[in-house]
């Protein structure tokens, strides 16, 4: 069943099942937790401690936050049929415009609305490159994705701007209800941004986007506001990781900041579900990308295997989830029945007899 | 015709594609030291033709010889040995790489296992002399015009020792001057014995350099002629399979002259694309637009529709100038428009039925304003219902409906706006009879109720039979305008063929 290709809802003539097509993310999800379990049988054991919960499972989402808030911008643009390599880079920018500010006696309330609003302004940079410049995504978002690292240092004078604001702090260790403060700002951002898109007509115009362009455009689609608009909202959550990032080392790292997190975002993206290619998104399949990632790296750790393992094992868990979801096991599955059932000459063999006799 | 052995002749030729005859019992010849235009009109069969030829497609009965043997070329680079090379509209070469280098690629002379980057130079100097090329064999062959590229191809060709030349439209993007040097090419190739095959759709091209002409349609061979005995008229009835004496349609063509315009157009144009040309749209009429293939007439719509900008001319509404720099002012004046190529320019694929359906609708409403789910299925159950389109669920993705509902959804789509002015590019092409039937019946029923449309259709009585004016496009250029009883295949067929020379007498 896991097997089928994502279309199978459809094309079964129903609607469109989307616990069906959930399948394969819930699954993989569950495996991956299920493992965590055999290796560490404390996994899913949480405790109350200071009004804030602990354990090894209130890890993994405390620590995939960054990575589920970035999957969430990242969605967006990937359904576009574009890629934002730039999120890292803006991370750093955001973190150093935060941890700047709040040094520099500003409140916290300036310090991160100042950050948000060089995150959409990063983003809106990407847009106007991408949708009015037409220039490829993955070169446009290249080009902040190194300057960015380079902005970053210029504002923290290429110092590692630490800072001691307790509210600032809070973002990372903080809590509600319980809730580590960066599980509750995903589930926040996470919620804003399906209301945001799935309850108004965006969503459908990104998909259109993404799957045909032109006939958008000749539909009556404002393509390129709507691109800058995703782009833009790429950069806000880029801004967001970046705050907690850096509320979690208590600093702003330009260097470090965020690196390479574009890849899991990306790589979130996808096992979530939502093609490269463009078209239909899943928010919610995104996160759950997302902490599968986590969930696996923090089994990893756990296990005591050396953290070179890390690495390969996530590769090798990924390549099953990829082709769990992709046509490959039906196509397999088809060719070797279509062998077994008959061996007679296909289609095309007639005409290669003709074209051959004649030679 | 002469008796000696012909240099390429083709027996017989077919080939299935699933479902289509693409070519059906085709014989050809080509003579050694003649040029043969191949002509047909969109569908007729003719690069068909020429990928069994090259080898990228396999022929299903039939046989290829060339000068008497035989030949079955597997792929391009086979085709070439044997001698047959072909240069395309675009040019298949490498534009990144020097003039020399595409020149020689894969053959390049060597000297102790080196490039001998100095002899390929001369070499190719040589080579391109003949050609009336002086030029820099060491700059890239990107930084040449079309026609220049197109020259080294030839000449890249023919060194390839090619004794039959094939060229695919290759006069498509060139201009006057760089014609007529592609025709000093291709005479002075002739006079050497090469054997050339000419697929073009300028009319005028065919009689100054052709010497036979071979006319497919729908597959199959027409006919073949010596120019010399083939009047234009007859040509473009062989291209188009009408008799001018065909019957007309019944249908009384209304003269709605007297209404007040929706909105003018005039000395309306762009470079390169379509001269300059006046236009008035007014309410309850059908305005048909006919030419062949590359007469600008898709240019014209996309014009109309606000796809492509003018560069010259006006559009007003009434007394009031209007700002037309894409699909969005377009629709917003009321304007719908259904693309020729509905795969790439009409349907979102992957998504489904409905919301196809309500794109554009949503589209001018604005993203803030999005219909509820019960909006959205009302209004694709009730065009699914009324225009009879053929789905077991509105949820499907269009991709997977046939052509015809493929292009009834689309339909939908602008009527769902309430449009004054629908611009429909070949809508009837590719879809079957039935569908076709009840989208002419549409365009009927929607003019009544006072919508004014644009058809373009390369299907002449069809076009007849539904219009009240039909404009007639030669070479990007709108040539003549029929209106009233004026209007007839016959007389669309004399406003086509009668473009040009002194060939109009005939």
């Amino acid at each position: 069943m896991t097997g089928r290709p994502m279309t199978a809802g459809f094309t079964a003539g129903g609607l469109p099942s989307a616990w069906r097509q959930s399948l394969p993310q819930i699954i993989a999800l569950a495996a991956v937790l299920l493992a965590d379990w055999l290796i560490f049988p404390d996994f899913f054991q949480v405790r109350l401690q200071d009004g804030r919960l602990f354990g090894s499972i209130v890890d993994v989402f405390n620590r995939g936050a960054p990575v589920a808030i970035l999957s969430i911008g990242m969605t967006l643009v990937i359904a576009t049929r574009g890629i934002d390599l730039s999120v890292g880079a803006v991370m750093a920018i955001a973190g150093a415009v935060a941890a700047t500010l709040i040094n520099g006696g500003h409140g916290m309330a300036i310090a991160v609305l100042a950050a948000l609003a060089v995150g959409i302004a990063c983003g809106l940079w990407n847009g106007l490159l991408v949708a009015v410049l037409d220039i490829q995504p993955i070169v446009a978002t290249l080009i902040l994705m190194v300057a960015g690292r380079g902005i970053a240092q210029l504002i923290t004078e290429g110092q590692i701007v630490t800072f001691v604001d307790p509210s600032l702090i809070a973002v990372a260790n903080g809590s509600f209800l319980g809730i580590p403060m960066p599980v509750v700002i995903t589930l926040a951002m996470l919620a804003i941004t399906v209301l945001l898109f799935r309850t108004t007509a965006l969503g459908l115009f990104i998909e259109a986007i993404g799957i045909n362009r032109l006939s958008s455009t000749y539909a009556g689609v404002n393509t390129r506001i709507v691109l800058a608009i995703a782009y833009a909202w790429c950069g806000l959550t880029a801004s967001v990781a970046g705050i907690i990032a850096a509320a979690n080392i208590k600093g702003a790292d330009a260097n470090n900041a965020g690196l390479w997190l574009e890849l899991d975002a990306i790589l979130a993206v996808v096992i979530g579900g939502t093609s490269l290619f463009g078209g239909r998104f899943r928010l919610l399949l995104s996160f759950i990308g997302a902490i599968i990632i986590q969930a696996m790296n923090t089994g990893i750790l756990l296990s005591g295997f050396k953290p070179e393992f890390n690495l390969i094992v996530k590769a090798a868990v990924i390549i099953v989830i990829l082709i769990m979801q992709s046509d490959a096991p039906a196509l397999l599955h088809g060719r070797y029945r279509r062998w077994r059932d008959s061996p007679a000459p296909g289609r095309e063999t007639p005409e290669r007899q003709a074209g051959g006799g004649a030679a | 015709m002469t008796s000696t052995e012909p240099l390429l002749a083709i027996r017989g030729l077919c080939k299935n594609f699933p479902g289509v005859k693409a070519l059906d019992q085709v014989d050809f010849t080509l003579q050694a030291g003649e040029v043969h235009a191949l002509l047909g009109e969109n569908g007729a069969g003719k690069s068909t033709l020429i990928k069994v030829l090259t080898g990228i497609h396999g022929r299903n009965t039939g046989s290829i010889s060339l000068d008497g043997v035989e030949i079955t070329a597997r792929d391009v680079a086979e085709a070439q040995r044997l001698g047959i090379g072909t240069v395309y509209q675009e040019v298949n070469l490498l534009p990144n790489l020097s003039v020399a280098e595409n020149l020689y690629l894969g053959r390049q002379p060597k000297r102790f296992g080196f490039v001998d980057t100095r002899t390929m130079r001369r070499r190719a100097e040589a080579l391109l002399r003949p050609y009336g090329l002086e030029i820099d064999c060491d700059a890239l062959l990107g930084d040449y015009s079309v026609a220049v590229q197109q020259l080294i191809a030839i000449a890249r060709a023919i060194d390839l020792s090619a004794r039959v030349l094939i060229l695919d439209e290759p006069t498509a993007s060139l201009d006057r001057h760089e014609v007529d040097m592609l025709f000093a090419t291709l005479r002075r190739l002739r006079a050497q014995g090469v054997g050339i095959i000419f697929v073009t759709h300028f009319l005028d091209q065919v009689y100054a350099i052709a010497d036979r002409i071979t006319v497919l349609r729908n597959g199959k061979r027409v006919g073949e002629r010596a120019v010399a005995d083939l009047p234009r008229l007859d040509l473009v009835q062989m291209m188009l399979g009408k008799e001018l004496s065909a019957v007309e349609g019944s249908r009384k063509h209304r003269l709605a002259l007297d209404a007040e315009p929706r909105i003018s157009y005039r000395g309306y144009g762009r470079k390169r694309l379509v001269q300059p040309f006046d236009l008035d749209i007014r309410p309850g009429e059908v305005i048909g637009i006919a030419g062949l293939l590359g007469s600008g007439r898709t240019e014209t719509a996309k014009l109309l529709f606000g796809i492509e900008r003018a560069d010259c001319g006006r559009v007003s509404a009434g007394n009031a100038d209007l700002r037309l720099t894409g699909p969005r002012d377009a629709i917003a004046r009321g304007f719908g428009f259904c693309p020729e190529d509905r795969k790439t320019e009409g349907i979102v694929g992957e998504l489904s039925v409905r919301e196809n359906i309500i794109l554009a609708l949503q589209a001018r409403r604005g993203w803030l304003k999005p219909l509820s789910g019960r909006e959205m299925r009302e209004i694709a159950d009730r065009f699914v219902a009324r225009l009879d389109i053929r789905t077991s669920d509105i949820e499907k993705p269009i991709q997977f409906l046939s052509g015809g509902n493929q292009q009834k959804a689309l339909l939908a789509r602008w009527l769902a706006m309430d449009p004054q002015i629908l611009i429909l590019d070949e809508p009837t092409r590719g879809i079957d009879v039935g569908a076709h039937a009840e989208i002419i019946r549409l365009i009927e029923d929607l003019c009544q109720h006072g919508m004014s449309l644009v058809v373009i259709s390369s299907e002449l009585d069809e076009i007849v039979s539904y219009s009240d004016r039909i404009i007639v496009l030669v070479d990007r250029q709108h040539v003549g305008m029929l209106q009233g009883e004026e209007i007839s295949t016959a007389a669309i067929i004399r406003h086509i063929a009668a473009d040009g020379k002194a060939q109009a007498a005939q």
